[in-house]
């Protein structure tokens, strides 16, 4: 795992020389994906080790859940990890872990599972070494949706997510 | 906020022993309206007054005519003048366009205020069931006209009228991925409308006091990172927090007398019921289940119980657990995931929201869980709230998902379903 990530981190270091993304990347090309797929964005916008973009999309900023559920599946845990790998090298940001849920549920339940999904994300975070004194969570429920929600599983998918974002 | 001047309040007439003929009673979903006559109110040649009879009347007309248990007798037909109503309705003459109930009123000037004198007969008994005048300044001529409807919904129906109440709710505008929402109130109707939040902020789940001048919410602060419940002042227009905790604070309600609020806080991934008193902001725990969202309190009527949504058995369900302590004891059974329930103010009945089958239903069922009915589906319905007089339930109503999010009301029988006039977009109305 470590391997893999100063991997990724040195072919992001490469790239690095035409600056670091512009501030609304984090919110356009946020990844929890596969290698494959961060190392293609990476080679499509470099980003600078060390900065916010880096840790989106070399890192991955997110992981995500089952429908009404707030188990960190096995990719989100090696997601986590990375974050927390990444983290301890970069000790001067503090994080916040933004909890969401897609649409189809109630405003009221979907704050107290949002807030759930964050917490059991900063929990993998807390386990793998990290300061739960740099960890923030808050909740959004379903009220401040990633991708727009037409009805197709991928976009809500996408809204049941617990996002680091770094402070 | 405006204050209604009432330099007085008299009763006119005598016949004020009430007949019980025209009282409806309206426990089944088959029913009749009951046909009522309402005479344009006059100004006696004034244009000003006339002006404020014509629309006098007209609210009227709309706050009878929605609320469905009334059907307004087309006014072409009316055979009298509303100041012959006043003088002696010709009954007779009343009965042979089936009309059941007749009103009649008048518009004075009083010094700088208007006196509005009105009378309710029964034409089958031929007897008078109300007669009022009231003082008000022009400009509240609305309420007067609320409260004219709220005496005749009263005398006709046996329960107090909702007509001169204000809805507070969440507008909303904006696509999904760039929604704005702010706190706004208006009164049921619609009229009044006014936004009571800039929308810099998120704003969720607003819940009236019990004397309706005060509105609890969560706001999300300043570039919505801090969540914090706040308190509304409606006198005063200002907003003020409840205090730093640890914690997620929201879904807030006030207790029966307004001293307290009932709450749920999500920290470290578990969802506890609280109480926090108004005065010292301390807080104390109702609820320990590990792991669980115990979420969406509400007191019942008399204060002794509390009802909330609770995924403790795996799903939200719903569960009643008593003030004093003692384990919440489950009360849905049926199918589907069971959110935001509200004790009616006449203790008889829980309004939900049922999750199932990819849709969303608005019911009610009695508080030992029996009894249970839908009385609206669709795409997204949630957050009921109930007429002051637990007749009505108002919530947030998005029948399909290219639809707006609108705010609709059913009568807790099931008929008289409508949409309720709101500018914009809106949820989570509180009444």
């Amino acid at each position: 795992m470590r391997l893999q990530i100063t991997g990724l981190l040195a072919a992001a270091s490469l790239l690095s020389a035409c600056g670091p993304c512009p501030e609304d990347c984090v919110n356009v090309s946020g990844q929890g994906g596969l290698p494959s797929e961060i190392a293609a964005v990476a080679a499509e916008s470099p980003c600078v080790a060390g900065s916010q973009a880096d840790f989106v999309e070399n890192v991955g900023d997110r992981v995500f859940f089952d429908f009404d559920r707030s188990t960190v599946r096995p990719e989100g845990i090696d997601t986590l990890q990375r974050q927390a790998a990444w983290l301890k090298t970069y000790t001067n940001y503090a994080v916040t872990i933004n909890g969401h849920c897609d649409k189809r549920g109630t405003v009221e339940y979907n704050l107290a599972l949002g807030e759930r999904r964050a917490q059991k994300a900063k929990d993998q975070l807390v386990a793998a070494g990290i300061d739960p004194a740099r960890i923030k969570v808050v909740s959004y429920g379903k009220n401040r949706p990633i991708v727009e929600q037409n009805g197709d599983e991928w976009a809500y998918q996408q809204n049941r997510v617990a996002i680091t974002v770094l402070d | 906020m405006k204050k209604l001047l009432f330099t007085f309040l008299t009763v006119l007439g005598l016949t004020l022993n009430v007949q019980a003929d025209l009282r409806i009673n309206v426990t089944e979903g088959t029913f009749k309206p009951v046909p009522i006559a309402i005479t344009p109110f006059e100004g006696g040649g004034d244009p000003q007054l006339s002006q404020a009879a014509q629309e006098i009347t007209q609210v009227i007309t709309n706050d009878l005519q929605s609320c469905g248990l009334f059907k307004v007798v087309d006014p072409a037909a009316y055979i009298q003048s509303a100041k012959d109503v006043m003088n002696q309705p010709r009954f007779a003459d009343w009965k042979i366009l089936h009309a059941e109930a007749l009103v009649g009123g008048l518009v004075h000037r009083q010094g700088s205020n208007l006196q509005i004198d009105f009378r309710l007969f029964d034409i089958f008994t031929e007897t008078q069931l109300a007669g009022l005048s009231l003082g008000s300044e022009p400009a509240n001529w609305r309420r007067v006209a609320h409260k004219i409807a709220d005496e005749i919904y009263e005398k006709i129906t046996g329960d107090k009228g909702y007509f001169d109440t204000r809805i507070v709710y969440i507008a909303e505008s904006g696509s999904e991925m760039n929604r704005k929402y702010r706190l706004a109130i208006m009164d049921q109707d619609g009229a009044n409308h006014q936004f009571l939040s800039s929308g810099n902020s998120m704003v969720l789940t607003p819940r009236l006091s019990p004397c309706r001048t005060k509105i609890a919410y969560l706001d999300f602060g300043k570039n919505n990172k801090q969540p914090n419940l706040q308190l509304f002042d409606l006198q005063t227009g200002q907003s003020s927090s409840l205090g730093a905790i640890q914690g997620l604070k929201m879904t807030p309600r006030f207790s029966n007398d307004g001293s307290h609020l009932i709450l749920s806080i999500a920290d470290k991934g578990v969802t506890s019921l609280y109480t926090m008193d108004l005065g010292s902001k301390q807080l104390q725990r109702l609820t320990t289940s590990a792991g669980a969202i115990d979420v969406s309190p509400c007191y019942s009527h008399d204060g002794t119980k509390i009802v909330y949504s609770s995924d403790r058995g795996g799903k939200p369900q719903l569960y009643v657990k008593d003030v004093n302590g003692g384990e919440g004891e489950r009360i849905s059974f049926g199918q589907g995931w069971y959110h935001n329930p509200v004790w009616s103010p006449r203790g008889d009945l829980i309004a939900f929201t049922r999750q199932h089958a990819g849709g969303f239903s608005i019911g009610v069922m009695r508080p030992d869980g029996s009894g249970e009915r839908m009385l609206d589906s669709g795409y997204l319905l949630e957050g009921p709230t109930w007429s002051p007089n637990g007749r009505e339930i108002m919530y947030t109503y998005q029948p399909h998902s290219k639809s707006k999010s609108l705010l609709a009301s059913v009568d807790i029988v099931g008929f008289n379903k409508r949409n309720v006039n709101i500018p914009g977009e809106g949820s989570y109305p509180t009444w």
